[in-house]
C-alpha cells in the first residue's frame, strides 16, 4: 500500500473507526435478553468517548458483556469493541473480585485442590443442600453442576504412561492442556496423544503450565492474570526455541494466549503468536501438506455430527480446520450448526445473577441442535460442552476425540512412521 | 488451504457469487471482513429505479439510457436478459421468497409514505402494479409502543396523499417489557429476537383488534431475524393482509436475507471466513497464486480463481486518502479524478461523483495493477464503480448481475 498519508489512525482497538451503525448490536448475544446491558456500541465505542473524558462516566453494567468477541467479528469498519469494553472493565471497575469471583476464577488451584479429594468433592458438589448453600452464600445458582474432578491429572497419567515413549518421534508438539484436561477430562488429553502419536507426531507439555488466565481476566484479577501468562508466554518461548509449535484443544485458551494477552494485559507475544494454535489447525494443515495421513476405521464412522462453533473460534476464525477434518471421516454426517453463542462464557453462567441470562442466550442454539437431532455435537470449547450437556440431552465432543475414535489406530501409525 | 474459488467480501455480491459457485461443485470459500450492506436493506432487491431523475418502470429499456460505464452496459443487453431470471430462483433457492418480475419494475410504500420503483420486494413486504392507485381503502398501522425508529405519522401522512385513510396505534405485549426496560437497545433486531411462538400468538390477537375494519395492516419490520418462521405465523394468525415497513436500520430483513444466504452457502459445502480480512497476497505472472488473511496467518489460501466483491467506501474495498483513491487488498489500478476538486459535489443532495469511483477492469471484470491485467481475479458489485446506487436505484441488481455474469457459464 502506498500512500503519503497514514491511512490508519492512531486510536487504540480501531476505537475511531467505529461510525455508529450499530450492526454489533444485532450479533451481541446479551442485548436481547438482558435490558441492564447497554449493548456492544453503548458499552463500546459510545461509551468510550465518555470515559476518555471522566472515568467516572463508566458504567457497572459492563460487567454483563461475555467478552465473546461476537460483536468485533461483525464490525464492518474493524473496531476492536470487546477489548474496548474489556479494557474498561480493568480500568475502571470499582471493588475487587469477592470470594466466589476468586474460587470460580482460580480454575487451577481449585482444580488442584479438588482433584486430591475428588470422590468427595464430587459428590458433595452434587448434593442438593450444598448447592443451596452455595447459590445462598457464594452466589453460584443452584441450577448448575461443576464438572466433576478426576482423581488422577492429567499430567499425572502423561508422565506415568506417555512421557517415555515420546522420546521415539522426531516431529514434536508442545501440548497446553489447560485447567479441563488436566483436573475435569483428562479422557480429551490421552485422545489427543493417542491421535498425535498415531500421526508419527511425539507430544510434550510445559513444565510451569499456568491456567491460560481467561477466567481471571473475566473476574478482573489482573495482576494473577498477568503472572500466569507471563509464565506461559516464557514456557511457550522455550518449545518454540526447541522446534515446537504450542496446540491445545481448547479455543478459549488459545484465543486468550494469541489475543488477549497482548491487547488486554499488555505482553508482547508478537514473536510466538504464529506458533501458538488450536489442535485442528496444527494437524488440518499436515495432513493438507501431505505431511501426515489419516487411516479411518474400514466399517467407518456412521454418526451425524453437528459442529457448534464457539465464540472465541468465531473469532480466530479457525472453525473451518474442526469442520474440514471432521469431513475427512468416511461415513460421518457433518452438518454446521447456526453460530450462535451457548450463553455459559466460562465462569459467567456459573454466576447466580447471570443464570436466567445465560440460559436465554442458549435457547437459539439448544433449539437447533434439537431440530437437528444429530448423534453428537462436536465443538472444540469445554465450557460450551458443559453448557449443551447441561442444557440439553445430547453429548458433546472435541473433534480430536471424534478424530481419535474414528481412526484406525494401527493403520494410521503405520502410514506416518517415518 | 486450497480451494477452486475464493470470494473475498461476504455482502449480496460476494454470497451470489460464491453460491453460483458452489452450486457447480466448486470448493469455494468468502473470506468477509464484518457485516454487509444488507443489514441496511429496505427489504426490496432493487434493479434499476431511476434514470437522470426519472422514475423507471422498464428497467431492461431505461439501460440503454445509461451512460457506458454503468456495469448494465458492460454486461450488455442480451446478457442481461439472460441472467435477470436467474435472480428470484436463486434467492428462493436459499429460502428468501421474493414477489416481482424478472424484467418489470413493481412498486414499494417507503417508510415515509412514498411510492418508488422496486424490483424483486420480500414476500412480508406491500408491492403494486402501479405507483398511482393503492389496492387499500383503509390501513391500519400498527407500531410496538416505545419501538422509536419507524414514524408512523410520516407514513400516514404519505398514504393520505394517496388517498387512503389511515389509522395510528401501538401495542404492546408483555414479552417485550423486559426489552423495553432498555431505551437504547429497543431495536428492531433485538424486538424481532424476543418475539417468539407464544410471543407472536398474543401479538397477532393485539394487532387482530385495532386492525378490524382496515382492509390491510402495516407495521414495521421487527420479526423473523434468522428465518420467516414468526413472520408467517404473524400472517397467518392475522388473517388479513399484513405488510411489514423497513425501519431505521439495522434491518431486520436485510439481516434475515443475509442470514439465509449465509446458511444455504454453509449447507452447500461453502467455507464461510466471517469475521477475517485478506491483508496480502502472492502474485505471479500475472495471476493470483494465494492470499493471506489476519486469522489464517502465514498459511496461504490459495485458489484457481479469485473473486473481489469488497464493496465500495463504507465496506473500505475503495479507501480515500486526501490525494489518491486505493483499492487496499492488492493495490489495484482504481479510476477517479486527479483533482480532488472534481470527487464531490458541494450540494450533498446531488450526485456525487465519488460514489461511481472504482477499480478498472476490462471487458470481462479483469482488474489490472499498474496496467498488467491479473487474469484470474474478477471484480465485481460496487468496488467495480460506474454507477451511482442512490440516484439510480441499482445497488442489489449491480451486486446480483455482475456476480452471475462471472459465475454464469455462456451459452
Amino acid at each position: 500500500m502506498t500512500t503519503d498519508t497514514p491511512l490508519s489512525n492512531i486510536s487504540p482497538n480501531n476505537f475511531e473507526q467505529c461510525v455508529k451503525c450499530t450492526v454489533c448490536t444485532v450479533y451481541c448475544p446479551v442485548t436481547a435478553v438482558n435490558p441492564l446491558y447497554p449493548g456492544p456500541k453503548q458499552a463500546g465505542p459510545d461509551g468510550e468517548r465518555y470515559r476518555l473524558k471522566r472515568g467516572d462516566f463508566y458504567n457497572e453494567a459492563l460487567k454483563y458483556c461475555l467478552n465473546c468477541k461476537r460483536c468485533e467479528v461483525s464490525c464492518p469498519s474493524g473496531v476492536r469493541i470487546g477489548d474496548i469494553i474489556q479494557q474498561a472493565r480493568m480500568k475502571y471497575s470499582h471493588g475487587s473480585a469477592g470470594l466466589r469471583d476468586r474460587m470460580l476464577a482460580h480454575t487451577d488451584l481449585m482444580g488442584g485442590i479438588a482433584t486430591r479429594l475428588s470422590p468427595t468433592v464430587n459428590g458433595i458438589l452434587r448434593l442438593t443442600p450444598v448447592k443451596m448453600a452455595m447459590d445462598l452464600t457464594l452466589g453460584i445458582d443452584r441450577h448448575r453442576t461443576f464438572p466433576s474432578y478426576t482423581p488422577r491429572k492429567f499430567t499425572t497419567w502423561f508422565r506415568r504412561h506417555a512421557a517415555a515413549h515420546q522420546e521415539r518421534y522426531t516431529r514434536r508438539v508442545t501440548y497446553f492442556h489447560g485447567c479441563y484436561v488436566n483436573y475435569n477430562f483428562p479422557r480429551l488429553g490421552k485422545d489427543f496423544v493417542k491421535l498425535f502419536n498415531a500421526c508419527g507426531i511425539g507430544v510434550d507439555l510445559m513444565p510451569g503450565e499456568k491456567c491460560c488466565g481467561v477466567a481471571r481476566i473475566a473476574n478482573r484479577l489482573i495482576k494473577q492474570a498477568t503472572d500466569a501468562a507471563r509464565t506461559n508466554l516464557r514456557e511457550i518461548r522455550t518449545a518454540v526455541s526447541r522446534g515446537n509449535d504450542v496446540v491445545a484443544t481448547s479455543s478459549t485458551c488459545i484465543l486468550t494466549m494469541r489475543d488477549e494477552y497482548p491487547h488486554l494485559l499488555g505482553l508482547d507475544n508478537a514473536d510466538v503468536r504464529d506458533n501458538i494454535m488450536t489442535a485442528t489447525r496444527y494437524l488440518y494443515r499436515l495432513i493438507e501438506s501431505g505431511q501426515v495421513r489419516l487411516v479411518f476405521k474400514e466399517n467407518g464412522f456412521p454418526y451425524h455430527l453437528a459442529y457448534h462453533t464457539p465464540c472465541h473460534m468465531a473469532k480466530l476464525g479457525w472453525g473451518v480446520y474442526s469442520i474440514e477434518l471432521l469431513k475427512m471421516i468416511p461415513g460421518a454426517m457433518v452438518t454446521v450448526l447456526d453460530n450462535n453463542c451457548c450463553g455459559i462464557a466460562g465462569t459467567y453462567g456459573f454466576k447466580k445473577e447471570n443464570y436466567k441470562y445465560s440460559q436465554a442466550i442458549g435457547k437459539t442454539l439448544f433449539d437447533s441442535i434439537a431440530r437437528e437431532n444429530p448423534d453428537f455435537v462436536v465443538t472444540d470449547c469445554e465450557t460450551c460442552k458443559w453448557q449443551i450437556e447441561m442444557s440439553t440431552p445430547y453429548r458433546v465432543v472435541n473433534p480430536i476425540s471424534i478424530l481419535a475414535d474414528a481412526i484406525d489406530f494401527e493403520a494410521t501409525r503405520q502410514a506416518n512412521m517415518q | 488451504m486450497n480451494f477452486d474459488t475464493i470470494i473475498i467480501g461476504g455482502g449480496l455480491t460476494g454470497l451470489t457469487a460464491a453460491i453460483a459457485s458452489a452450486e457447480r461443485g466448486e470448493r469455494t470459500a468468502i473470506i468477509s471482513a464484518g457485516q454487509s450492506a444488507l443489514h441496511f436493506s429496505s427489504g426490496t432487491f432493487e434493479l434499476l429505479g431511476a434514470v437522470d431523475g426519472k422514475p423507471v418502470t422498464n428497467p431492461v429499456e431505461a439501460m440503454d439510457r445509461l451512460p457506458d460505464t454503468h456495469p448494465y452496459r458492460r454486461i450488455g443487453r442480451e446478457r442481461m436478459l439472460s441472467l435477470l431470471p436467474l435472480v428470484q430462483p436463486l434467492l428462493s433457492r436459499a429460502g428468501i421468497a421474493t414477489t416481482g418480475n424478472h424484467y418489470i419494475n413493481r412498486y414499494r410504500l417507503t417508510p415515509l409514505g412514498k411510492i418508488k420503483p422496486a424490483w424483486l420486494t420480500l414476500d412480508d413486504f406491500a408491492t403494486f402494479d402501479s405507483p398511482d392507485r393503492l389496492p387499500w381503502r383503509s390501513v391500519a398501522i400498527v407500531n410496538i409502543a416505545d419501538f422509536q425508529d419507524f414514524y408512523p405519522t410520516f407514513l400516514a401522512r404519505g398514504l393520505r396523499d394517496h388517498g387512503v385513510e389511515c389509522t395510528i396505534s401501538s401495542t404492546s405485549i408483555k414479552e417485550l417489557d423486559n426489552l423495553r426496560r432498555s431505551a437504547t437497545e429497543m431495536r428492531a433486531a433485538n424486538i424481532a429476537r424476543v418475539l417468539d411462538y407464544s410471543a407472536v400468538c398474543n401479538l397477532a390477537g393485539r394487532i387482530k383488534s385495532v386492525g378490524r375494519g382496515a382492509d390491510a395492516i402495516l407495521m414495521p419490520a421487527v420479526l423473523g431475524l434468522a428465518d420467516d418462521l414468526m413472520v408467517s405465523l404473524l400472517r397467518r394468525l392475522v388473517n388479513k393482509p399484513l405488510y411489514f415497513i423497513s425501519t431505521m436500520p439495522t434491518s431486520v430483513p436485510g439481516v434475515r436475507a443475509q442470514m439465509m444466504l449465509n446458511r444455504y452457502f454453509t449447507n452447500l459445502g461453502g467455507t464461510l471466513m466471517a469475521g477475517d480480512t485478506v491483508t496480502g497476497a502472492r502474485l505471479d505472472n500475472g495471476r493470483v497464486e494465494a492470499v493471506f488473511t489476519n486469522n489464517h496467518g502465514p498459511e496461504p489460501l490459495t485458489a484457481s480463481r479469485f473473486i473481489m466483491a469488497t464493496g465500495s467506501f463504507f465496506s473500505h474495498g475503495l479507501v480515500a486518502t486526501p490525494s489518491s483513491v486505493i483499492e487496499p487488498v492488492f493495490g489495484l489500478d482504481v479510476d477517479y479524478p486527479a483533482d480532488r476538486a472534481d470527487w464531490f459535489s458541494k450540494n450533498i443532495g446531488q450526485a456525487q461523483p465519488f460514489m461511481e469511483f472504482g477499480v478498472r477492469t476490462d471487458d470481462s471484470w479483469h482488474p489490472s495493477i499498474g496496467g498488467n491485467t491479473i487474469t484470474n481475479l474478477q471484480c465485481v458489485g460496487s468496488v467495480t464503480g460506474g454507477c451511482n446506487p442512490i440516484k439510480q436505484g441499482c445497488g442489489a441488481g449491480v451486486a446480483l448481475l455482475t456476480a452471475l455474469d462471472v459465475t454464469t457459464p455462456r451459452l
